[in-house]
């Protein structure tokens, strides 16, 4: 019998999306979807530490529910994000987001909350199979080419994680999700499907591929959970393992420049998700308490900034039909509070000292600089630097100011200010009064990041880069705003792999075709004789004589009466 | 002689409670008619069915860990009383069949009314209760001449149910005459088995019969014994290929009987064979036979094939599940014919599992005919989007069916798969996957049906009533739950395998005081 002490939390978003078709549309639909995650949100915080909910499956004890400082944060901080998209989404009137976006929250919390590892891979599979609706909801065919590779891919992923703990199960006899260590084949596959959902390099084109393509609403959801996800169970999993860290710094370095030279906004922000996802791994990568504490409190403050830059990047969109760059500019006249949000987001991003960035991304810092990665310190630094160019002062600057583009669109509706005002005053909260955010932190927390030094530090890297960006801009050497399509990794795989493909296949189409036909008529053939067998008319379909049915059993009877005597 | 120890003192209800679980519907049967209340009727058949669905869930809870209960009918010891043995694997049996007529009677209210005038129902819903005394009373009793008995009486109620059929489509008549024709044969072919082995040994008591059995060894007598016990319980189990009386049956049947017979009949039989073979005969007697090898395990197979071909091609959606019966009454006949533990387990457990599957998709159908009016293809189109909750039903079902994880096919599938692999037979595990791909499209076909096409405007376009979707979704919803609670039915099922696989040893009692009565 299912033994729970305890409903798991991610049961009470499954339920959510059961009732919400059956509630009207409307002001009560919506209030009924805010108030989901802040229950779930409280259902977690006054649980308490432990294991609280287990199933029997085929001899295995499934662990629905391990809470623990490091799940707890992350289970927090989805239902913070579950509660800010639905709030965001307030105008939406679509049951497909509604439903999928309350699935995929609820999938990624289960995730976090899973003790072992065929649960997880439920809800990794169950995170995949909901967002790709968000892609879908926006009914362009682009949008559904583009869901259908997000959707390979993140299947891809679960079923090599699958792959990767029946082989772990076979190795150790465990299927619990513990810190493990490298090294065999299994734990390598269980590396592999996490990577490929943290967007590692040369892994990571899905992101920026499906990130700017789902809806204005969906992306500010896609946004919070499954790179998040990727990273707890990186965290959980491989804890210390030093190829992170390399791993994580070459992620915080290539996206800069892509975000530099593209043109859609919303793609630059993806990137510049992909950069931060950088930060956290390399925090995964140290694995001390503090980088762990580093990595579990950047994410929550990351998840908090990029969805306020997604958000008002989404409100211009909404606004404007359009998130290029070269298209947009002087929204600031019309957009005030929007643009005033968006600047709070790109400060928090860019870790101004005030800023939530600022007191969480430290955290990383100086960890690595503990740990006498000085290279890899200094390319976290240099990227910061980058962050702030491309997602601090770019994406603004683009969007709100820059050349007047002679747009003059509404202000955001009223739901999107709140949502975006809310997320905003968090991103400030956090900055300065870090204590709080401290506090949920899985290990206790000896920093304090208003150090004399570190904020002059911080405050040198970021006005340099400021200066540099004004002499780029004065100079005309800063990449301009060109609608361009930009080539990133997944050009071998989108472009060169099929011409290249294209002329073999030329040759090959000859033979091909003949065979094809050979071998469909054949099929056709055997389709074409098993109907004329089995189908209604057939022999084995019709309807018997009553004495042939009796002679049936009569040759039945015979024949085992020959063998039983045989025997 | 064992004859004279009496065992068995009865003193409380408790103790009643074997012989309880075939009277309460066999004394209901006569009351029903006898108060001829059309109003009456249905209440009085679903208190009895409901009293003995209680005795079964309490019966099954005593013996689920292994033992078994010995009732001496009227305190005749046997083996000259007749005695009514239960253990784990007649006790899940009699749970199932209970269970389902329970739930597919208030189905059967709306559906009942809707295909057979009204001055038939007192008759129907007698007919109904003495079926399922005729299954319960042939899973329950030790005594194998009371099988047969009990196994008439369900036979004989089964024909008169089928033929009601007759108001909405005449050739119900011709199917329940063939079903009589061959039932009848399946029926002689039996109790001629059964003569063979009194004659053999001189009792009919089936733990007695089994420690005599042991003691003749090769006996050409009781080897004719079995061809016939196995061939005439076949007939009833729907082996190929003496499963032609079945499609009819089932497709020209009212919706409510062939929801109950599909989900019970021949689960009954497959158990009655399994309990002939095993506990009667015993396994190193099957282990040394033949028959399997050459005979049920191939026949299964093609089953698997044959059948799920046909019910790929059907375009009737009702004799499309007749046919998977079929091939999936192959699955079960294969899971003895692997021999083994995991064996004899999928057996106990797809005989469950299947059971509530189709007892929720036949119901779906009762509820789509309710609408339609029949169960072709192109009739039914759209009514997925039309009937939304009928509709997921046949989803769900069809899943289990398929054998998807999360459901209860899965479970069964999974443990028929493992038991394969047990004995080595990579390529059986193969094929068992392949006729899964054949479920798939199968089951695919009804889905298109109902969700891909436009309603047609001639049909009515309403939910089906209350009455029918809460049975159905219960059914839907166990066919869920067991996917994921595995605790009854993998139990049971499991014990009831070692049961059967330790033969006489699981009789012990009787047949070891047998035996020394013998020397």
């Amino acid at each position: 019998m299912m033994g729970f002490d305890q409903i798991p939390t991610a049961f009470y978003f499954f339920l959510a999306a059961l009732t919400v078709p059956f509630i009207a549309q409307g002001i009560l639909r919506g209030l009924f979807l805010l108030a989901i995650p802040v229950l779930c949100a409280w259902n977690v915080w006054q649980m308490g530490f432990g294991e609280f909910a287990t199933l029997p499956f085929f001899g295995f004890e499934l662990e629905l529910m391990r809470v623990d400082g490091l799940s707890r944060v992350f289970a927090l901080i989805f239902c913070l994000a579950a509660f800010l998209g639905n709030l965001y989404a307030w105008h939406v009137r679509d049951t497909v987001q509604q439903v999928a976006a309350l699935l995929y929250a609820g999938s990624a919390i289960g995730a976090c909350l899973a003790g072992d590892l065929i649960t997880l891979f439920f809800y990794w599979e169950g995170t995949a199979i909901a967002s790709v609706f968000l892609i879908w909801a926006r009914r362009t065919e682009g949008a559904y080419n583009t869901g259908v590779r997000y959707l390979i891919v993140q299947i891809g992923s679960g079923v090599v994680l699958i792959a990767g703990v029946a082989l772990f199960y076979r190795d150790t006899g465990s299927i619990t999700f513990e810190n493990m260590t490298l090294g065999s084949l299994a734990t390598w596959l269980i590396f592999l499907s996490f990577g490929i959902k943290c967007a590692f390099p040369l892994l990571h084109n899905w992101l920026q591929d499906s990130y700017p393509a789902a809806t204005v609403t969906g992306t500010v959801i896609l946004s919070a959970f499954t790179t998040k996800l990727a990273v707890y169970a990186l965290a959980r999993g491989f804890a210390g393992t030093e190829i992170l860290i390399y791993i994580g710094t070459i992620m915080t370095l290539f996206p800069i420049f892509f975000a530099e030279i593209e043109n859609d906004l919303r793609r630059v922000l993806a990137y510049s998700l992909n950069n931060q996802l950088g930060f956290m791994v390399v925090g995964v990568g140290i694995g001390t308490e503090m980088a762990l504490n580093g990595t579990a409190s950047h994410a929550f403050a990351h998840i908090l900034y990029k969805a306020l830059l997604f958000m008002s990047v989404g409100a211009v969109l909404f606004r404007t039909g359009t998130s290029k760059a070269s298209e947009l500019g002087g929204l600031y006249r019309t957009m005030p509070l929007t643009a005033a949000f968006c600047l709070v987001g790109a400060a928090s991003i860019s870790a101004f000292p005030l800023f939530s960035g600022f007191v969480t991304k430290s955290l990383v810092l100086s960890e690595a600089a503990e740990a006498h990665y000085k290279y890899v310190w200094l390319a976290l630094v240099f990227a910061s630097a980058g962050v702030l160019s491309h997602s601090g002062i770019k994406i603004p600057f683009f969007a709100f100011f820059a050349h007047d583009s002679g747009l003059r669109p509404k202000e955001a509706p009223r739901h999107m200010l709140i949502a975006m005002g809310i997320t905003a005053f968090l991103c400030i909260y956090i900055g300065v009064f870090p204590g709080t955010l401290y506090a949920i932190l899985p290990y206790h927390v000896e920093y304090h990041p208003y150090s004399m030094g570190h904020v002059v530090g911080q405050l040198q890297l970021l006005c340099f880069a400021l200066l540099a960006f004004g002499v780029l801009m004065r100079t005309g050497i800063h990449p301009p705003e060109i609608r361009a399509i930009n080539l990133d990794a997944d050009w071998t795989y989108r472009k060169a792999a099929p011409s290249v493909i294209g002329l073999a296949a030329r040759g090959i189409a000859v033979i091909y075709t003949r065979q094809m036909t050979f071998w469909s008529n054949r099929v056709n053939g055997i389709i074409g004789q098993l109907y004329h067998s089995h189908g209604p008319e057939g022999r084995t379909a019709q309807d018997w004589p009553t004495g042939a049915m009796v002679l049936s059993i009569a040759a039945l009877l015979a024949a085992t009466l020959v063998v039983a005597y045989l025997g | 002689m064992a004859a004279e120890e009496v065992h068995h003192v009865a003193l409380t209800l408790r103790d009643h409670l074997p012989v309880l679980q075939i009277l309460i519907p066999f004394c209901a049967a006569p009351l029903v008619v006898l108060f001829g209340s059309r109003t009456l009727a249905w209440p009085m058949a679903f208190a009895a069915s409901g009293l003995a669905f209680l005795c079964s869930i309490y019966l099954l809870m005593q013996v689920i860990d292994g033992g078994f209960i010995s009732y001496h009918l009227g305190g005749w010891a046997p083996p000259l009383g007749i005695e009514y043995r239960v253990d784990a694997a007649n006790a899940f049996v009699v749970f199932l069949i209970s269970g389902i007529a329970t739930v597919v009677l208030p189905f059967a209210r709306a559906s009942v009314n809707e295909e057979i005038p009204q001055k038939n129902h007192t008759l129907f819903y007698a007919c109904f209760l003495l079926c399922l005394t005729g299954l319960l009373g042939m899973v329950i009793t030790g005594d194998a001449f009371n099988v047969f008995v009990f196994l008439e009486i369900s036979s004989l109620s089964t024909y008169v149910l089928v033929s009601q059929g007759s108001f909405t489509d005449k050739r119900a008549l011709s199917a329940a005459y063939d079903y009589l024709i061959l039932g009848t044969i399946g029926a002689t072919f039996f109790v001629i088995g059964l003569g063979f082995l009194y004659m053999a040994t001189g009792t009919l008591n089936m733990a007695d019969l089994a420690g005599r059995i042991a003691l003749l060894e090769d006996n050409r007598t009781v080897q004719a014994a079995f061809a016939f016990i196995v061939v005439g319980i076949g007939l009833k189990v729907a082996m190929f290929p003496l499963h032609l009386w079945l499609p009819n049956a089932y497709v020209y049947a009212p919706s409510a009987v062939t929801a109950f017979l599909a989900a019970t009949a021949t689960k009954a039989a497959v158990y009655v064979l399994l309990r002939f073979m095993f506990s009667v005969f015993q396994p190193d007697f099957v282990f040394g036979s033949l028959a399997i090898t050459w005979i049920i395990g191939p026949l299964a197979v093609l089953a698997m094939f044959i059948a799920s071909f046909v019910a790929v091609f059907q375009n009737n959606f009702k004799r499309m599940l007749a046919y998977s019966s079929i091939a999936q009454i192959g699955y079960m006949l294969l899971g003895i014919a692997i021999l083994n533990v995991n064996g004899l387990t999928a057996t106990m457990v797809h005989l469950f599992n299947h059971g509530i599957t189709k007892a929720a998709l036949f119901m779906a159908v009762g509820a789509i005919i309710l609408r339609t009016g029949t169960t072709f293809y192109d009739r039914i189109a759209g009514m997925g989007r039309v009937m939304p909750l009928t509709g997921a039903a046949v989803v769900v079902g069809g899943l289990s069916l398929i054998g998807v994880p999360g459901t209860a096919g899965f479970i069964s599938k999974w443990v028929l798969v493992q038991a394969a692999l047990d004995n080595g037979w990579w390529w059986m595990a193969l094929a068992i996957m392949l006729s899964s791909l054949l479920a798939v499209v199968y089951v695919w076909r009804v889905v298109e049906a109902l969700y891909l096409q436009a309603p047609s405007d001639d049909v009515v376009h309403k939910e089906a009533p209350l009455s029918m979707l809460v049975p159905l979704w219960i059914m839907a919803g166990a066919c869920i739950w067991f996917g994921f609670d595995t605790d009854i039915t993998l139990g049971a099922a499991r014990t009831a395998a070692e049961g059967l696989l330790a033969g006489s040893a699981g009789m012990a009692e009787i047949s070891t005081a047998a035996a020394q009565a013998a020397h």
